[in-house]
């Protein structure tokens, strides 16, 4: 049995230590945002942050999990309130078919916590999730708004 | 309502086996039966595409798939705008199946391909609209006791205007139901629009950045089991045997199902079934093609090029006679190969079958064609059948094809009671495509003294879709839609040949977003600039010249010129290549700016494309499919190319088959939309059309290097 918080609560899954995290969220626990798209790390639908660290759920071991926390999209909202990030994606129209946006979100969520004005170039490092759709610029722009949103009011 | 469909279930098994992959369906038909509708929701139903709430919301109903192209928001655009209800209290629901069949194909066509969800549904969406707007006047002007004449609709509200009495669409929907709806109504001149023409928010999006389950992928339901599917490597091979007491006793097995060409484990999660079927020893009968390459099937391929009797599917003038009158003869052949759709969400489809009944959920891009193959592969007949479209996670043209639904329902059919997700591994969709066709093409051209076009022989050694789904489609041995952009060719010119040479491999072909029109225009359009180069002529004026009689070409050629800035000085090492193309109803001319080092580094400095879809629905969208255009077909043109070795597909995955990410997308990308009103062009493949050819020219513009085969990762060029 391998316990972890998931979203904020307490979720446990009786499932062999090396099953993928993405699986135990998804055909375990029902957590249906991350998604499969590779298996591989290559593709970052299945992005989901692990103690905070955006990390590739198709690739990380439950086993790995265990005794952690989880957030997936699912989590980001704030007592019913979206994130910036979120907002900034509707905002700017960015999905199109929507299957990458939750892996395209949760990278873009985790970039700007550790930057929270990134250039350009910082984008293109941390945003390597695959969109077959092709909404890269509009990924960019959401991100630099999103960024610009975030800022503290000044005084 | 009159419905403007054909009212029979036949025509449902015509449309439903059409893109069904060859399907053959040996079902009764029953004479046609008018069922009355049921109406859905809360409120009552106005047409079959509108249901109107007590709180005057309104419910529209979307017959085609949503794949991230916007449809499930511009075609409610279109009946919003004559129904005149309130924009933001509109919802959407996708139509069923079931209820297609039952009310005789009330919504008409639910296929979603060669964009043609607004253009070929627009009319009968507005009327549709127009029609329950026109009842809802009536029922409001009964209530009032007043002529309809002085009744105006206006953002959900009726107005009585001498009286300024006004009622919500609510209050009389109910009133409004029982009418009689009016033969005939008067749709809104396009200067009228309010919601046409102006950008929206998508419906969808709210749901897509909160992580709703939206997908096939996501669909759960009590009890049910997960399988993994592995299909013999070689296509056409055979399951010969399999070694399934390796795994007996194996935490979550359900059961192993064989079927003639595959392995499926069905276990309870996804990630066991997959890591037990690829434990199991499975032997494959590869058959005759066990053999082939990617080198064999070129050269089979290519043979058509030098065949001496091939069908002519056009021959005007004397091509012969003018070669041999020509100041100048110039000839050249061009490759284009196998690719993967690659759609993000992998094929999968849920099925139920229980009780002599089929219930199927799948991001499908044909639900008729779904729900007959379903029917066709449990041996039930069509009214025990239900598909419920999900949203599709990208669909490209792959999911038309119903493979991945008969082998769902064949699984479920085997732990018949229990639901079934079958998911494909990537491996497996990388490997089991419909690919978008290996096409070779061989032009020669004549130009006079003065560099005018004077001959054009053209030789297409292709392999065909339609001999696979539609081969009574292909006339005296020409395919014509394989031609697509040859055959019809925009450019005037005296002499012309058109050969077609079809070259049939092994390998399963589709249908890919843009289709031929994805590597015809490469061919084309860069031959013409060869002529243009041969004529000492630039590759704009040239081609101006040609077009003469097609305004609609030349139009978006000019705006796509002049928002570049054609001739116009560039920075240093920057140079441009422009094309045109239309196709799916609509026109599109693209220029690039590139620089090229003499390492082969390329930089795509600037990419301007222009369209014209007649009329724009909803531009934001619009603009967003030029963006996603310009992806899709650059990650092709850049690195696009699936090879066989023994038979078999050598790429598995995103890391030997590239997709385009973020930090290659270029940052300078312009959609110039230029709607001329008129009439209805799509918008989801037009744009990619001359995006190759405009930049390939401008590779040669940069480097003298004339690019003749794709991808240019084989080329030697590498993007920077």
């Amino acid at each position: 049995m391998i316990e972890f918080t998931v979203n904020g609560r307490k979720r446990s899954a009786d499932v062999e230590p090396e099953m993928p995290l993405l699986w135990v969220l998804r055909d375990v626990l029902d957590v249906k945002g991350p998604k499969y798209g590779c298996g591989i790390a290559q593709c970052g639908a299945c992005t989901v942050h692990l103690n905070g660290e955006p990390v590739r759920s198709c690739s990380v071991p439950a086993s790995a999990a265990a005794g952690q926390n989880v957030l997936t999209i699912e989590g980001l909202a704030q007592r019913g309130r979206m994130h910036p990030v979120q907002k900034a994606w509707i905002d700017h129209q960015v999905p199109q078919c929507g299957y990458c946006q939750s892996g395209q979100i949760m990278a873009a969520v985790a970039l700007l916590k550790k930057n929270p004005n990134p250039s350009d170039r910082d984008i293109d490092a941390a945003m390597t999730n695959l969109c077959r759709c092709g909404t890269y610029a509009r990924i960019r722009t959401a991100i630099h708004a999103a960024a610009q949103s975030m800022k503290p009011a000044k005084a | 309502m009159t419905t403007p469909f054909h009212q029979s279930r036949r025509d449902f098994l015509k449309v439903s086996t059409a893109v069904g992959g060859g399907l053959a369906l040996q079902l009764a038909i029953p004479a046609p039966v008018l069922a009355q509708a049921a109406a859905k929701g809360k409120g009552p139903e106005l047409t079959a595409w509108i249901v109107v709430n007590p709180d005057s919301s309104v419910v529209i109903r979307v017959a085609r798939s949503e794949m991230g192209q916007g449809s499930s928001t511009g075609l409610p655009m279109l009946v919003a705008e004559e129904l005149e209800c309130d924009w933001r209290k509109v919802r959407i629901e996708f139509v069923s199946t079931s209820e297609q069949l039952r009310r005789n194909r009330a919504w008409g066509s639910m296929a979603t391909g060669g964009s043609r969800s607004i253009r070929d549904s627009q009319e009968y969406l507005r009327r549709a609209g127009a029609t329950a707007r026109e009842m809802l006047l009536a029922a409001a002007a009964q209530r009032w006791k007043v002529p309809g004449s002085e009744c105006d609709a206006e953002n959900g509200v009726i107005i009585h205007r001498p009286s300024r009495r006004r009622l919500r669409f609510g209050q009389v929907a109910q009133g409004a139901s029982k009418l009689e709806p009016p033969g005939e109504v008067k749709l809104k001149d396009p200067r009228d629009w309010n919601l046409i023409g102006k950008s929206a928010n998508r419906l969808d999006i709210p749901d897509k950045v909160t992580g709703k389950p939206l997908f096939g992928i996501d669909v759960q339901l009590p009890g049910m089991a997960y399988a993994a599917i592995a299909q013999c490597p070689v296509f056409r091979g055979r399951l010969r045997s399999v070694a399934d007491e390796r795994i007996l006793g194996a935490r979550g097995l359900i059961k192993v199902v064989k079927l003639e060409d595959a392995v499926a484990v069905v276990a309870d999660n996804w990630w066991r079934a997959n890591r037990m079927l690829k434990t199991l020893p499975i032997e494959w009968d590869a058959g005759p093609d066990g053999g082939a390459s990617t080198a064999s099937i070129r050269e089979f391929v290519r043979f058509g090029l030098e065949d001496t009797s091939v069908p002519v599917a056009r021959d005007e003038g004397d091509v012969e006679a003018a070669f041999a009158a020509a100041a100048k003869v110039i000839e050249a052949e061009y490759y284009a190969p196998f690719l993967n759709h690659a759609p993000l969400e992998p094929m999968n489809c849920t099925a139920l079958v229980e009780g002599g009944r089929v219930e199927v959920w799948a991001p499908t891009q044909n639900a008729e064609a779904t729900h007959a193959t379903a029917a066709a592969t449990a041996g039930v007949p069509l009214e025990n059948v239900d598909v419920r479209l999900t949203h599709l996670g990208g669909g490209f043209g792959r999911r038309g094809f119903q493979d991945y639904t008969r082998q769902a329902v064949a699984i479920a059919k085997a732990v018949e009671g229990t639901p079934v997700k079958l998911l494909w591994s990537r491996e497996e969709d990388m490997q089991h495509d419909y690919y978008r066709p290996m096409t070779l093409m061989r032009f020669k051209a004549g130009l006079d003294a003065a560099g005018n076009l004077t001959a054009w022989r053209i030789r297409d050694a292709s392999h065909s879709i339609l001999a696979g789904v539609r081969p009574q489609d292909i006339k005296e041995g020409v395919d014509r839609h394989a031609l697509g952009g040859i055959v019809d060719l925009p450019y005037g010119v005296p002499n012309l040949r058109i050969e077609f040479a079809m070259r049939n491999s092994h390998v399963p072909v589709g249908f890919m977003r843009t289709v031929f029109h994805s590597q015809n225009p490469f061919m084309r359009e860069c031959f013409v600039d060869e002529m243009a180069h041969a004529a000492g002529k630039d590759p704009y004026e040239f081609r101006r010249a040609l077009l003469q009689a097609k305004p609609k070409d030349l139009g978006v050629l000019d705006a796509a010129a002049k928002a570049s800035g054609w001739g116009s000085p560039l920075a240093a090492g920057a140079h441009r290549g422009i094309a045109v193309q239309d196709s799916h109803g609509s026109y599109a001319a693209a220029v690039f700016e590139v620089s090229v080092s003499g390492a082969g580094e390329l930089d795509i400095r600037r990419v301007v494309v222009a369209v014209d879809p007649g009329h724009v629905v909803n531009p934001d969208s619009a603009e967003a499919q030029v963006q996603s255009c310009v992806a899709y077909g650059l990650t092709s043109v850049l690195w696009g190319e699936i090879t066989l070795s023994q038979g078999r597909v050598e790429q598995s995955n995103f890391h030997d088959y590239r997709i385009m990410r973020l930090a290659e997308m270029p940052k300078n990308i312009e959609a110039v939309l230029v709607p001329s009103g008129g009439f209805w062009g799509g918008m989801g493949e037009t744009p990619l059309a001359p995006l190759a050819p405009a930049l390939c020219n401008a590779i040669f513009a940069a480097t003298g290097k004339r690019i003749r085969s794709l991808p240019l990762s084989n080329q030697g060029l590498r993007l920077v």
